[in-house]
């Protein structure tokens, strides 16, 4: 941790409240967002996850005000808000869209530092900050900001974008598929220091996908819409062990074994060592996932992995069982629907 | 070559009234292009923020484009009659159309997720045009201002038609009297002065231009 970082208070995230907010546009036949209502904790990290047209770009714009609701409220913490300026409260959420919209006639520093600029913030604080933010999103400022946007990649772009979000420190970030236009490579890095920044800053973030893949990656609580309601609410493993109908199941593929290994933590998965342990067991971090486990019991051949510490200290093992186990354990807790059972168990 | 050492004797000759002239010219040009410019860039971004009639507008100015400059200048002959005013109302009129179509354009090229992204990080309206929108469209408004000036510099040539006193003084005493020298000494200044104020203002634009990869 650098010694900028350590000058500022750990900042927490906002609690934030939809209640029966819809969203009408004219000549539409049904409204886009249809009488939502939703609690979310401070420090949370929500994704809005559905199909292109359910409404989940529309309802994350509803709560800085790009889109006006035509019904309901938005409560971040005790503000309404429609009691705030339109410009005043956005100043105090971070906002970042897919296509960057990033200024393409500012440096990078100027981009960054925009949002203190419009809070008046002191010449030296507004250095100091985008500075800290700059190394913050792995950009060095030496030689990132005096560049233009257009002299930056893809993914570097984009990591502007989340630095210009960050820099009021806001305790609400709006995410609009900000990974959307990326490659595989480059999307998987960001997710990681994504969600590096929200261990580090708890700041409650809603962000908006159609990639499940993503959604479970990064969720606390992923928001399942069609047709601008709300068809599940609920943790990545609870929507992909336990969908709550066709729809979901089949948006999240529920079917795929893989994926609901990649929610399994391989300490809750593992055994006691018993008496037969080989010190030649591959190890593996207790704090990954089984689909993790899996790749390392096919690199190596071998059937049992020593499950090892932060220290390194083996503490418990896992076998194929052990995951053949688990899985159907997730699978048991689902309700009467069998369509599952037999995917896992054989 | 003979021709050429005729019209630097003829500049030789009266210097003074040659940079009178020039200077002339060029004031005149210049208040034309002010004028326009603080009559038109307004205008086309009102068209290019009217969401229902904006295309429409730019349409009908742009088929205007077609009238020629000259038929400009004897246009207002009746109504406004001889001299200096006339000229001036003419020659901006001509700076219309250029100004019109470029600030049109170079408003309505910006990205909207530029402008969507202003608003989303808490600009006001004023902030989000001077700050993003204007800047972003001013190369293109700075193109237009460049052909406008060409078509005004050139044109206020024809002023002297009606009795200003520009470089067209010596095209139409060239005419008059069949005297090439009168001519050719006339249309290098007008040359000249098009040509520099073609390279300034590319330079403005160059200044403003978003930067690249």
């Amino acid at each position: 941790m650098s010694r900028q970082q350590q000058e500022r208070d750990p900042q927490g995230g906002s609690a934030i409240r939809l209640e029966n907010l819809s969203k009408q546009y004219p000549n539409s036949p049904h409204p886009a967002v249809d009488n939502v209502s939703l609690d979310i904790e401070p420090g949370e990290f929500v994704v809005f996850l559905g199909p292109s047209g359910c409404g989940k770009t529309t309802l994350l714009k509803m709560v800085n005000r790009i889109y006006e609701p035509t019904g309901g409220k938005i409560w971040i913490d005790k503000t309404e808000v429609h009691e705030l300026a339109a410009p005043q409260l956005r100043r105090q959420i971070g906002y970042v869209i897919q296509q960057t919209g990033l200024f393409p006639h500012m440096r990078i520093a100027d981009n960054v530092a925009t949002v203190p600029r419009l809070l008046k913030w002191k010449k030296a604080r507004i250095n100091r900050r985008v500075e800290e933010l700059l190394d913050l999103v792995g950009l060095p400022p030496e030689s990132y900001a005096r560049r233009y946007p257009a002299q930056l990649s893809g993914g570097e772009q984009q990591r502007v974008g989340l630095a210009r979000a960050l820099a009021a420190e806001p305790s609400t970030m709006l995410m609009d598929e900000p990974f959307g236009a990326l490659d595989a490579i480059t999307r998987n890095r960001l997710q990681e220091e994504l969600l590096r920044i929200h261990r580090q800053i708890k700041q409650t973030i809603l962000f908006v996908t159609h990639d499940i893949d993503e959604a479970v990656r990064l969720a606390d609580r992923i928001v399942v819409l069609r047709q601008g309601k709300v068809e599940q609410f609920a943790t990545p493993l609870e929507i992909i062990s336990n969908p709550a109908n066709d729809f979901v199941a089949e948006l999240v593929g529920a079917e795929d074994v893989l994926r609901r290994m990649s929610l399994i933590p391989i300490a809750s998965a593992a055994t006691a060592i018993n008496g037969q342990r080989n010190v030649d067991d591959p190890t593996i971090s207790g704090s990954s996932f089984l689909r993790d486990a899996i790749g390392t019991m096919v690199e190596t051949g071998s059937e049992r992995l020593s499950v090892v510490d932060e220290d390194g200290h083996p503490v418990k093992s896992l076998t194929m069982e052990d995951i053949q186990q688990a899985v159907s354990t997730s699978d048991a807790e689902e309700n009467a629907s069998e369509r599952r059972a037999t995917s896992a168990s054989d | 070559m003979d021709t050429l050492r005729e019209v630097l004797e003829f500049y030789r000759e009266r210097p003074d009234e040659v940079l009178e002239l020039a200077w002339m010219h060029t004031e005149l040009s210049l208040i034309a292009l002010a004028i326009g410019t603080a009559i038109f860039v307004p205008l086309g971004i009102l068209f290019a923020r009217w969401t229902a009639g904006g295309s429409a507008a730019v349409g009908v100015v742009a088929s205007l484009r077609v009238i020629p400059s000259i038929a400009l200048i004897f246009l207002f002959y009746p109504l406004l009659g001889f001299g200096y005013q006339p000229a001036l109302v003419a020659l901006t009129i001509l700076a219309g159309p250029p100004l019109i179509l470029n600030t049109y354009a170079g408003m309505r090229q910006v990205d909207a997720s530029v402008l969507e992204a202003a608003r989303g990080v808490g600009m006001n309206p004023a902030q989000v045009f001077f700050k993003v929108h204007l800047p972003l469209a001013l190369p293109v408004i700075i193109a237009g201002m460049r052909s406008a000036s060409v078509e005004i510099f050139a044109s206020a040539t024809l002023a002297s038609f009606i009795g200003v006193r520009t470089l067209g003084q010596y095209i139409v005493t060239g005419i008059s009297l069949l005297d090439t020298t009168y001519l050719l000494a006339g249309g290098l200044l007008i040359v000249a002065l098009v040509l520099s104020a073609e390279i300034i203002l590319g330079g403005f634009e160059r200044l403003v231009r978003v930067p690249a990869a």
